[in-house]
């Protein structure tokens, strides 16, 4: 079996599982934000259970339009908290004490490697980088799981990506997971796990290992999955109050396909409107003179320390264009804090950029951040459909933090080569 | 469905079926988008393929979905489709053409028969 079949079959109970097969499994943890817990407590009600299964194992976070933006929001984000403390849940995040979602939990040490995590978001599958099976559900799904402790699984096929060489300056996971989707497709692996491997992998910190699976889902992947190495060991050990389980595959397991990339061949990459899997090399864009308004920093994929730092590092002594608004937005209240104790507000300050309290923000044109009609962004966010950051006729360019730095002070997309780094 | 068609909401009527191509309800996780098919009266839903949350929300919220890769791109608007859900076949009695639909396992039938997860749902712990 392969790792993603051996948690699903620990789950289910079984001492296997295979491809096709439906079944049902024990859900070790679950989450839901202001957008999608307020159906699942709805859907929770009708159910009629007692309670939830486990109060300490589901968490309620209020991060894609909070700071509550407007009155909606604000009845969206009470429901969540006044169900929270009816059922007594032990992890319900408030404003000041949250973060982004998908950067928090892994932050927190709630999530582990071997777990089964189910999430009403679809980038739950960010969580496959601790080596644990994590996807995207409805809010049906997760008011049944919050009442049973149990969802029901479809085993995906599985594909596997094997990285190798090392990469040139700036290219990091959120270039190797653009250029897999340029490769694959926004469908390329439907309904499968992407398995992801190779010594290229191995030298990833957790933070860029954790961008990559954040991004199985533009390729239609159900989970993305990284088998937990020394670097997951560290991360979770001083993390971790419960204990958590490194499986592996097997030499013999199956894939429905096998892909590999030579890193040092993938360039600083950029996905251009209006899908993930329209990639190009932000080199070749650097000749089309395309001009941007406002430049993000942040979101579940790239809003964590590491990501600030790599802005930073291209911002310092830089200025933002003048046409540019650049927004940075750190993840989690403790990145907000170690980026500010570090320095890099100052940097951020100093080049003409705002900085955020952590939400998802303009990710999914929400708020702090809304393009208006014709205006076009870069951004280290996850999509680029269109209309997604704003008005239907903006546009968005996706691509990690250095290349977005860099744009910002550019006014155009480029490279931070170009700015002699 | 207004990006895709922008007279949708007003030509929809109760017992259309939607005829579409790959990765239909590519996006979010956001249940709000089977809803809405369901709530404007759609019977079922069929598409070449399927993104796999909206797959999961249809089946959990009770709307019929069937999965049928040879599904020629020639269906039209307003052509006549019959679902045959236990042969697994879906005709389209305007052009006399035939096309293979995957089974629907038995256990999501059930989820189907009960009515949604919420129904099947209670009933898994009412059993307890």
């Amino acid at each position: 079996m392969n790792i993603t079949e051996k948690i699903l079959a620990a789950h289910a109970g079984k001492d296997g599982v295979s491809p096709g097969e439906l079944i049902n499994a024990k859900v070790d943890f679950l989450l839901a934000n202001d957008i999608t817990a307020p159906i699942a407590i709805s859907e929770f009600k009708k159910i009629g259970a007692p309670g939830v299964f486990d109060r300490d194992r589901i968490a309620l976070i209020p991060d894609h339009f909070a700071p509550q933006k407007d009155i909606k929001a604000a009845e969206q984000c009470k429901l969540m908290r006044e169900f929270s403390k009816q059922q007594g849940l032990s992890n319900y995040f408030e404003v000041g004490r949250m973060g982004v979602e998908h950067a928090l939990l892994p932050e927190q040490g709630l999530v582990l490697p071997g777990d089964l995590i189910i999430g009403a978001d679809s980038h739950t599958c960010t969580y496959g980088a601790l080596g644990a099976f994590s996807t995207g559900v409805g809010s049906t799904d997760l008011a049944a799981a919050m009442a049973t402790g149990e969802c029901w699984f479809k085993v995906p096929e599985a594909m596997k990506f094997i990285y190798y060489g090392t990469p040139q300056k700036w290219v990091t996971g959120k270039d190797f997971i653009l250029h897999t989707i340029g490769d694959i497709g926004v469908d390329g692996a439907l309904y499968m796990s992407m398995e992801l491997e190779g010594e290229a992998i191995t030298e990833l910190s957790m933070h860029a290992r954790l961008t990559m699976c954040n991004m199985a889902i533009e390729a239609g992947a159900k989970n993305g999955i990284i088998a937990p190495d020394a670097a997951t060991e560290a991360y979770v050990k001083e993390r971790a109050k419960r204990p958590y389980v490194f499986y592996s595959s097997d030499p013999d397991a199956t894939y429905v396909d096998t892909r590999e990339y030579d890193c040092s061949k993938i360039p600083l990459t950029v996905s251009c409107p209006h899908l993930p899997s329209n990639t190009k090399p932000a080199e070749e864009l650097s000749d089309f003179d395309i001009r941007i308004d406002q430049a993000v920093v942040g979101s579940c994929t790239n809003g964590r320390l590491e990501d600030l730092r790599e802005a930073a590092a291209v911002l310092k002594g830089n200025t933002v264009h003048p046409d540019v608004r650049m927004i940075v937005i750190p993840a989690t209240q403790r990145i907000y804090r170690q980026a500010m104790e570090e320095g890099l507000f100052g940097i951020f300050l100093d080049a003409g950029a705002s900085v955020s309290t952590p939400t998802c923000g303009p990710c999914l044109g929400g708020h702090m951040g809304v393009l208006a009609a014709g205006e076009r962004a870069i951004a280290t966010t996850n999509r680029n459909f269109r209309g997604r950051m704003g008005h239907p006729e903006s546009e968005v360019y996706l691509s990690n933090p250095a290349v977005a730095a860099a744009s910002a002070v550019l006014g155009r997309i480029g490279t931070p080569q170009e700015l002699g780094l | 469905m207004e990006d895709a068609d922008r007279d949708f909401p007003g030509k929809v009527r109760p017992g259309d079926i939607i005829v579409a191509g790959k990765n239909f309800g590519c996006g979010s996780s956001r249940e709000h988008a089977p809803i809405a098919i369901k709530g404007a009266g759609v019977q079922a839903v069929v598409a070449k393929s399927f993104a796999r949350i909206f797959y999961r929300n249809a089946f959990n919220i009770g709307l019929p979905i069937f999965e049928s890769p040879d599904l020629p791109d020639e269906v039209e608007e307003g052509d006549e489709i019959e679902i045959d859900a236990d042969g697994g076949v879906i005709k389209d009695a305007s052009r006399g053409a035939e096309f293979r639909a995957e089974p629907i396992p038995p256990f999501m039938q059930g989820l189907i028969a009960a009515g949604g997860l919420v129904e099947w749902t209670k009933k898994k712990l009412a059993s307890r």
